[in-house]
């Protein structure tokens, strides 16, 4: 029943702000559909976490404990994102940057975004998955582009073609899939249904699942931003009103390993072999090694952060990939910091961008100046995201290593390397920005500071202490992953 | 060999016109050429899917042939008729790469996909198994034509050319995936279509040009 | 045996005096559909005559190969047209090449035209020259493609036994010999020097190639070489038809189904003939640049027919 509210909402929100329109309250209304999401998006959690994983709806849907968790992550970042873009985009329509029908189409398809991608992770079905996918795509190439200038245009054009190439590839993967599982499970609906093919997932034919798993991830991974196939993502990230960057790096990247991660746990069982787990270390490593570098180079602020995520996303899979209890339990635990600390440093820098009307590092300075608290959520974020203890992030880091440490020793030191020079790059820009010299006046409106302090606070807590109820889910989240 | 039904023969021959339309559409210079070779492998498509319904029983198929027909034969070429009609845009333009090179190129690559099928064909079932080698090579064949373009709608025509491509893999391998998804896939596609053609006026609006040449800006230095 | 032998002459003999009479049908086909008043279709045959009866103008540099060439070049075809089956299938000269020696005798016939159009030394000698050798260099491994895949089918490259297996078998549709069969129409217009690669009736110099060859000659030398000319018009027609569409030939030895081969070649030569007139007064002469792309289609085709055998029908 929750499940119903859960999808229902964010559709029904689509929908009644797009006749809503521009009207004074759209974006309260935006955030009230978001916080009521939230809401059903606890229930089911709390209902999860007392019984244990449900299917419902005839099997259409499914939910256990690596799902839920996903689920709640996404309800939360997604409400307070639609906090935090109440202010924003009111400056921004302000400034004249966007005009009210622009704003109309930003808040449905805020909405629609979210609905797609929770059914993405709700869903049973891996054909509806790919489809749920590419709705959650599909709703934000007009996001990306939202602001119609040349450089807008050519991200979203960019996000499109390459997405739309990437579930291409995806789309022929779950084709693979379905014709593995055909033979075992018989032709019709049933046989894409993930936990059809969990239970019989030792007969599927290893050859095909290979292949499929190979498209599926190279295909799913183009949405993670994995390497080589992440350059749509810089691009999307700096060009995009800030909101959505946000979502798109906290909550997108997550919901597409997500799909990732599924056809894993069937092609480990078919296959026996870590094969499925060594391309995703290579991936994830690649990212890793590549974005570090890269971050380097960036001079707009919006696309540092970008390629941190890839190089978190990275981190991430090769996390999954190694596999193991450990491994897995961090990868969990880094998603949940990556994302609350990224979409919380967005937050941060889409006030600081705005404010000084440049996305150019070089010519943001002295936000302790012009906003003490504005400038404090961007340093803490920052040194939270760079792996600094006690924040959440360094716990999740530090688990990952010493994995790495103990099973594929030969990776260490590439991961060290990368983390180490994206730490030196990401700080040495970000100090002077929050710091430097500055002659610009204090900012006229009060920024959203809820929604960063709020995610930057739960970080923080999350570092010092995991919950023992949060920590027997994540382990049971991990278990589920073959851990 | 020779125990090849009639309308078996047919699909393979569909199955060879959609790989050759998939050629065509390589060498065609002009926007409103490649909307015509679209809406005729889109026909070709739903054809050979409703003669596999027919002869199979799988009737879930008439749909997907229904669906391709109202979509890619009516919808689309229409509403890119009207869309290359209205932005003035049908000249002749060079591909990236020049023709014959692409050609060679696509012939490799239907050797690649040839090879890549084998294996898989081999453990189907479906009497239409063979042509899983066209679909992969058509899949292909669209995207190497996406790499070539540097126009919008081209680009957009490959994309969606790739998409008949994988729905054929799914009619060949497995007599196409089950209805539910291949009503959100084509109601999907339907929508990413809606979206380009804002996108596409969104950029001739800003551009003044549908030349992707221009959307270069984006780059790592 | 002697009733081989005597339809094999009789076949060499046939494709040989019915050439130019093909060559005045295109020729009369063409007036038709070009809204001209059509020359005679016996019009070839009149020129030749003329030709023969006048003398011989050679260049002053013209060694022997260049008066050698002609003969060479009507012998080569008429070769080719005893060895392609028109008639009767499987005659005594058929063992004597089989497909790719047959390229090879075309070829032959190529390289001495080539040779004497250099030979006297003239620009549009050369010329020609070069662009024959661009056209025939693209068009013959496109060619020899077009024969894998009919020679795949049949497991056999003699011509007899290709013929034999199409011509007797259960009709079934062959993807890939479609697919031939358009490359081999294609690569014939390239290799006759018809539109859109070359245009018979022009001397515009730009873009001339057969006819920039063969400037030099002139009387009995000219004639032959027109003659031959007509020839492999008439033989790749016959090759084409043999390859696919080859119902209605006698098989060997079967002389009472001569009449009725005669009859359907005919036919077949007549509607091949029109369709061929008709396609070049719709289509324009390409540039000659966009020739290899011409040429590279056909290649393509031929390449597509034998790796859609291997899929579908092996």
């Amino acid at each position: 029943m929750e499940l119903f509210w859960l999808l229902g909402i964010p559709l029904a929100g689509g929908v009644f702000l797009a006749l809503w329109g521009c009207r004074r309250n759209a974006p309260e209304i935006n955030a009230l559909f978001s916080f009521l999401t939230l809401a059903v998006a606890s229930l089911l959690t709390a209902r999860i976490v007392e019984s244990g994983p449900m299917v419902v709806g005839d099997g259409w849907f499914f939910i256990d404990s690596f799902n839920v968790f996903l689920v709640a992550l996404t309800a939360l970042v997604a409400f307070t994102t639609a906090l935090f873009s109440r202010p924003y985009m009111r400056i921004e329509q302000e400034h004249g940057r966007l005009n009210a029908a622009r704003l109309r189409l930003y808040h449905a398809s805020y909405q629609i975004f979210i609905g797609a991608m929770l059914l993405a992770l709700t869903t049973n079905n891996m054909g509806i998955l790919w489809v749920a996918m590419e709705a959650a795509t599909l709703a934000t190439v007009l996001l990306v582009s939202l602001y119609r200038t040349p450089a807008s245009l050519e991200a979203a054009w960019k996000y499109f073609i390459l997405c739309g190439v990437g579930i291409a590839l995806a789309l022929f993967g779950t084709i693979l899939l379905y014709f593995a599982a055909e033979k075992v499970l018989g032709p019709g609906g049933t046989a894409l249904l993930w936990t059809h093919l969990n239970g019989v997932k030792a007969q599927l034919e290893p050859t095909v699942l290979s292949l499929a798993f190979v498209f599926l991830l190279v295909g799913y991974g183009t949405k993670v931003g994995l390497a080589p196939l992440h350059s749509w993502l810089p691009d999307a990230h700096a060009e995009g009103p800030t909101p959505v960057s946000a979502v798109l790096s906290g909550l997108l990247l997550n919901v597409a390993l997500y799909a990732v991660m599924r056809s894993k746990v069937l092609v480990d069982g078919a296959l026996g072999t870590d094969m499925a787990g060594s391309l995703m270390m290579g991936f994830g490593l690649l990212s890793v090694v590549l974005a570090a570098f890269l971050i380097k180079r960036q001079t707009d602020v919006k696309r540092m952060f970008a390629y941190s995520s890839i190089e978190h996303m990275g981190l991430i899979t090769f996390a999954f990939g190694m596999g193991g209890a450990v491994a897995n339990f961090a990868g969990l635990l880094h998603m949940t910091m990556h994302s609350l600390t990224k979409s919380a440093i967005f937050f941060a820098v889409g006030h600081a961008t705005q404010k000084a009307g440049t996305q150019l590092m070089d010519d943001i300075r002295g936000l302790i100046r012009t906003n003490p608290t504005l400038g404090w959520g961007l340093m803490l974020g920052t040194i939270a995201i760079l792996g600094v203890p006690p924040f959440g992030v360094f716990a999740s880091e530090f688990l990952i290593i010493t994995t790495a440490m103990h099973e594929h020793p030969w990776a260490t030191p590439f991961l060290l390397l990368a983390l180490g020079v994206a730490f030196a790059a990401i700080f040495g820009k970000v100090q002077p920005m929050v710091f430097g010299e500055t002659g610009l006046p204090r900012l006229p409106h009060q920024p959203a500071q809820t929604p960063v302090f709020l995610h930057l606070g739960l970080v923080l807590m999350l570092g010092l202490f995991i919950p023992p109820y949060l920590a027997a889910w994540y382990r049971q989240a991990a278990h589920l992953l073959g851990g | 060999m020779m125990a090849l039904a009639f309308h078996l023969q047919v699909v393979n021959l569909l199955a060879a016109l959609l790989l050759l339309i998939s050629f065509a559409m390589l060498s065609q210079r002009r926007v409103v050429g490649l909307v015509t070779l679209f809406a005729w492998q889109g026909a070709a498509l739903a054809v050979s899917t409703a003669i596999v319904a027919g002869t199979t029983g799988q009737y879930h198929l008439y749909y997907s042939a229904a669906l391709t027909f109202g979509l890619k034969v009516i919808a689309m070429p229409w509403y890119f008729y009207r869309l290359v009609r209205k932005l003035d845009v049908n000249r002749v333009v060079e591909p990236l790469i020049n023709i014959p090179t692409t050609m060679l190129i696509g012939i490799l690559l239907v050797i690649f996909a040839f090879n890549l099928a084998l294996p898989i064909s081999e453990m189907s079932g479906t009497v239409t198994r063979s042509t899983l080698g066209i679909a992969i090579a058509c899949v292909l064949l669209a995207f190497l034509m996406m790499i070539t373009r540097t126009k919008a709608i081209p680009q957009v025509i490959g994309f969606l050319s790739m998409e008949n491509g994988l729905f054929f893999a799914a009619t060949s391998a497995t007599y196409g995936m089950p209805l539910v998804v291949e009503l959100g896939v084509a109601l999907d596609v339907l929508v990413g279509v809606f979206v380009l053609g804002i996108f596409i006026f969104q950029i001739r609006e800003t551009f003044d040009s549908l030349d992707l040449k221009h959307m270069e800006k984006l780059k790592e230095k | 045996m002697s009733t081989g032998i005597l339809l094999q002459a009789a076949q060499t003999l046939l494709a040989i005096l019915l050439a130019p009479l093909l060559m005045g049908w295109v020729n009369q086909c063409r007036a038709w559909l070009q809204g001209r008043s059509a020359p005679s279709i016996v019009q070839p045959y009149r020129a030749l005559r003329k030709l023969f009866h006048k003398d011989a103008v050679l260049a002053h540099d013209a060694s022997p190969l260049f008066r050698f060439a002609p003969y060479m070049v009507f012998a080569s075809m008429a070769l080719a047209a005893g060895i392609v089956p028109t008639l009767a299938n499987d005659l005594p000269f058929s063992p004597a090449a089989d497909v790719i020696a047959l390229v090879g005798i075309f070829a032959l016939a190529r390289v001495f035209l080539a040779l004497a159009a250099m030979d006297i030394g003239t620009a549009f000698g050369t010329l020609g020259a070069r662009r024959e050798m661009l056209v025939s260099f693209l068009a013959e491994p496109a060619l020899l493609m077009v024969f894998f895949t009919a020679s795949l089918i049949s497991q056999s490259t003699a011509l007899p036994v290709i013929v034999a297996t199409l011509a007797h078998k259960a009709f079934a549709i062959h993807p890939s010999l479609a697919f031939a069969a358009v490359a081999f129409w294609m690569i014939s217009l390239a290799e006759n020097a018809r539109i859109p690669v070359d245009n018979p009736t022009t001397h515009l110099e730009l873009t001339m190639i057969h006819e920039a060859m063969v400037l030099e000659y002139s009387a009995r030398h000219l004639a032959l070489i027109e003659w031959a000319t007509a020839v492999k018009l008439f033989t790749y027609s016959a090759l084409g038809i043999a390859l696919f569409v080859p119902w209605g030939i006698a098989a060997q030895g079967d002389v009472a189904a001569l009449p009725l081969a005669l009859a359907a070649m005919v036919a077949k030569l007549a509607a091949g003939g029109a369709a061929l007139s008709l396609l070049e007064a719709v289509s324009a002469k390409v540039r000659l640049f966009r020739v290899p792309e011409f040429l590279g289609t056909a290649f393509l085709l031929a390449v597509l027919g034998m790796l859609i055998h291997f899929l579908l029908e092996a």
